[in-house]
């Protein structure tokens, strides 16, 4: 492992004489990033909700045919996804250093920065800021990584209400519900289902609201207003943070996020460690590559940016919380840091065939996806979240959109090996399907064992009929559920090959097939 | 082979072969798929031009076998297999870049659709390859596939693990299929077309699974000399 080391004081600095410990992974029994239930069963709960297959089907193909259409308009999309690679590995290779230099653009400007190793430490130092703000209320830009940590219920459990301010958050947080979508929370739902939570939810709604979307807009922009202007803390979270100056950047489309950093006295940003960029010539790729990515759009409606206090304009008590909770652990593997250099665009959950037909909540983690799947068992430990490496046919349509660049597929055939790897080192008997991996290895490692071993399932001519099987034995049942499986030929390939080439050069014996 | 033969190609088939190990890297298991990597190296390391009709073996060559290699701390072995890689060509790969070759003389007069898998569309990048093979076989009817470049939903040891997203994926497939009315469904990769052949033979639909290898082949008239279904 190389040493990083994201925060100051983490003992793998060089000069430290502390000896490397383990960077640790996001704590248990706080915020949203593990699931109740393995993948398998909660996609299979998933799957039988024909309204949500609807929801995510319709949304995703409008989503992907937007994305496709504004990315084929630039002629130097490539160059600019290698150069949002190339920034990203970069950076991540020497993260220490830009964040120490963020911290001090940002002090110097009159900000205050706070080092937060895990979800426990974020949510008490929000906590503690808002209290000391003497405030009872916070209004909230949308962001992933307050969501991660859990920040409204801890603030919630100290007494302080968070209004999310994003119309999607906004019908998430009325819903009692979870988001599903890192960009879109509410995809799962549809302007029917927006209406009747509105209705149930909203004392100020006007009884009479139709399920017309600008109608819909109109309540939510009635209802939010009046938390604008009372509000006295907002919290957000951050896009990026631009090391040589200090600087913060918010990226949305609504413009509630622009209220929620201008209008209170004070403001608090939980950003990820991962999400500093060295400068302002880094920024003008990314704000390139997001929009398109994301929404589909050539650029967002608002791109908030501020840089400390501001003296007469704007907050006059200025936070940056930034966040561990597991990100030195991704950051150790030098394979699997590639997930840390995601810039939360969510084109790959929008071409995902798996995401499109289980939706979000089956993976259990604020970030779903094939993204997720990558990145929240590095956060956790994959041993917490094992049946997401797994949640995907390794297809890579999420490689090809990536902005960045992201192997995918190859962390998730990474992240399987660290989990196979693990598991030998730490239970005390093989699993099953490592029995079988075994037992496969030592067949296939050679001709004439494999040619026994197709022999032997040449009896599978037995099970079936009509040329094919119904019902296989476990665990390849669950082939047989919804396929029927083919019945071995009579004649293998081997034995056709002896008797068109049998003089020769090839096959020296004809045991089995194939 | 019957294809590369006719064009006057010698094809040897190597018995020592077994398996390139790509469902054990894909499920996790790269130690135990490392004698599978060495093996195929060894084997095919004495040959020219090395053909495989599946493109996601080649994938899992081409992509992961050096890769595996050099993970378990074997560089002599990530650079043998590298080369051999370099040397190991899907199918239509194989004949239209390397051998030039469009018209195979292939005769084969069905309604056919071609379903593009994953691994030979994003990981091969075989583009259009397959489908210039196929227009060129005379009597053919080919009909485009809706959503073609979506996952079909096999995935290897996914379609077990994950079983019923792998069918609802699958579900969107067939529904694909159907909707061209073709009678044969082909691609370049026996395992996905396990999984689409198994998903319409249980629905009863009508519609055979076909290798791209086997319709290449294919001489005879209708009915005579045509392969079964696939299921390999």
């Amino acid at each position: 492992m190389t040493a990083f080391l994201g925060l100051p004081g983490w003992p793998g600095r060089p000069g430290s004489r502390r000896p490397p410990a383990e960077p640790a992974h996001a704590p248990r029994g706080v915020g949203h990033l593990r699931a109740a239930d393995p993948f398998p069963v909660a996609a299979r709960r998933a799957l039988a909700d024909a309204q949500l297959r609807r929801n995510l089907g319709k949304a995703t193909t409008t989503i992907r045919a937007k994305r496709a259409a504004v990315v084929s308009e630039l002629p130097d999309w490539e160059e600019l996804r290698a150069a949002g690679e190339a920034i990203k590995t970069a950076t991540m290779a020497d993260l220490d250093r830009h964040l120490e230099q963020l911290d001090a653009a940002v002090t110097a400007r009159g900000g205050t920065v706070h080092w937060a190793r895990d979800a426990i430490e974020a949510n008490n130092i929000v906590t503690a800021l808002v209290q000391a703000a003497g405030a009872t209320e916070v209004v909230k830009v949308k962001s992933l990584a307050t969501d991660e940590i859990g920040l409204n219920d801890a603030l919630a459990a100290a007494g302080i209400a968070a209004y999310e301010t994003d119309l999607a958050e906004l019908i998430v947080q009325l819903g009692h519900d979870r988001p599903s979508h890192v960009l879109v929370p509410a995809i799962h739902r549809n302007r029917s289902e927006i209406r009747d939570i509105f209705l149930r939810e909203m004392n100020d709604v006007s009884p009479d609201l139709t399920d017309d979307p600008a109608a819909l807009a109109e309540a939510a922009r009635q209802h939010l207003r009046r938390k604008f202007l009372s509000a006295t803390v907002g919290i957000s979270g951050a896009n990026f943070g631009v090391a040589e100056t200090g600087t913060l950047c918010v990226v949305e489309s609504e413009g509630n996020g622009r209220m929620c950093v201008t209008l209170p006295q004070t403001l608090i940003t939980v950003m990820g460690i991962e999400k500093v960029i060295p400068s302002w010539a880094d920024l003008g790729v990314f704000l390139q590559l997001l929009p398109r990515s994301s929404t589909g759009e050539r650029m967002n409606p608002y791109t908030s940016m501020w840089t400390g206090v501001t003296p007469g304009d704007g907050p006059q008590s200025v936070h940056l919380v930034l966040l561990d909770n597991g990100r030195t652990a991704a950051l150790a593997d030098p394979v699997g840091r590639a997930a840390l250099h995601c810039i939360r665009c969510s084109a790959c959950l929008n071409v995902c065939p798996v995401y499109e037909r289980t939706g979000g909540h089956a993976y259990g983690s604020v970030y779903p996806g094939p993204i997720g799947a990558v990145l929240s068992p590095q956060l956790t430990g994959i041993e917490d979240n094992a049946s997401l490496p797994y949640a995907s046919s390794l297809c890579g349509a999420c490689y090809d959109v990536c902005p960045v660049k992201i192997n995918i597929p190859e962390l998730l055939v990474h992240l399987r090996a660290r989990h196979v790897e693990e598991a030998r080192r730490t239970q005390r008997l093989p699993s099953a399907e490592a029995i079988t991996m075994a037992a496969a290895s030592y067949v296939l490692a050679d001709p004439g064992r494999l040619a026994a071993a197709q022999s032997a399932s040449r009896s599978g001519r037995l099970l079936g009929r009509r040329g094919r099987i119904t019902a296989l034995p476990p665990p390849l049942a669950a082939w047989t559920r919804a396929r029927d499986a083919p019945v071995p030929p009579p004649q293998t390939f081997r034995q056709w090959w002896q008797g068109h080439h049998g003089d020769d050069r090839g096959d020296r014996d004809d045991r089995g097939d194939q | 082979m019957t294809v590369l033969e006719r064009l006057g190609h010698e094809v040897v088939f190597p018995a020592e072969q077994t398996c390139c190990g790509q469902m054990h890297i894909n499920t996790g298991y790269q130690r135990a798929a490392l004698p599978l990597i060495r093996r195929y190296v060894d084997t095919f390391e004495p040959y020219e031009l090395i053909v495989a009709p599946s493109g996601s073996c080649v994938g899992s060559i081409g992509h992961q076998h050096a890769m595996v290699a050099r993970r378990h701390h074997d560089e002599d072995l990530a650079q043998r297999a590298q080369a051999v890689a370099a040397r190991t060509y899907e199918l239509s790969q194989l004949l239209v870049d390397v051998l030039g070759v469009e018209d195979v003389g292939a005769h084969y007069p069905h309604r056919v659709t071609y379903h593009p898998t994953c691994h030979s569309l994003r990981l091969l990048a075989v583009g259009d390859r397959p489908l210039r093979l196929l227009r060129r076989v005379s009597g053919i009817d080919l009909v485009p596939l809706p959503d073609a470049d979506v996952c079909c939903g096999f995935g290897g040891t996914f379609a077990v693990k994950n079983a019923d997203t792998s069918t609802a994926m699958l579900a969107d497939k067939m529904r694909n299929v159907l909707a061209t009315r073709a009678e044969v469904c082909t691609a370049g990769d026996s395992s996905c077309l396990m999984h689409i052949g198994g998903g319409l033979s249980r629905l009863r639909a009508g519609v055979k699974t076909v290798h791209l290898a086997e319709i290449l082949a294919s001489t005879a008239g209708a009915g005579q000399g045509a392969p079964a279904a696939v299921s390999r």
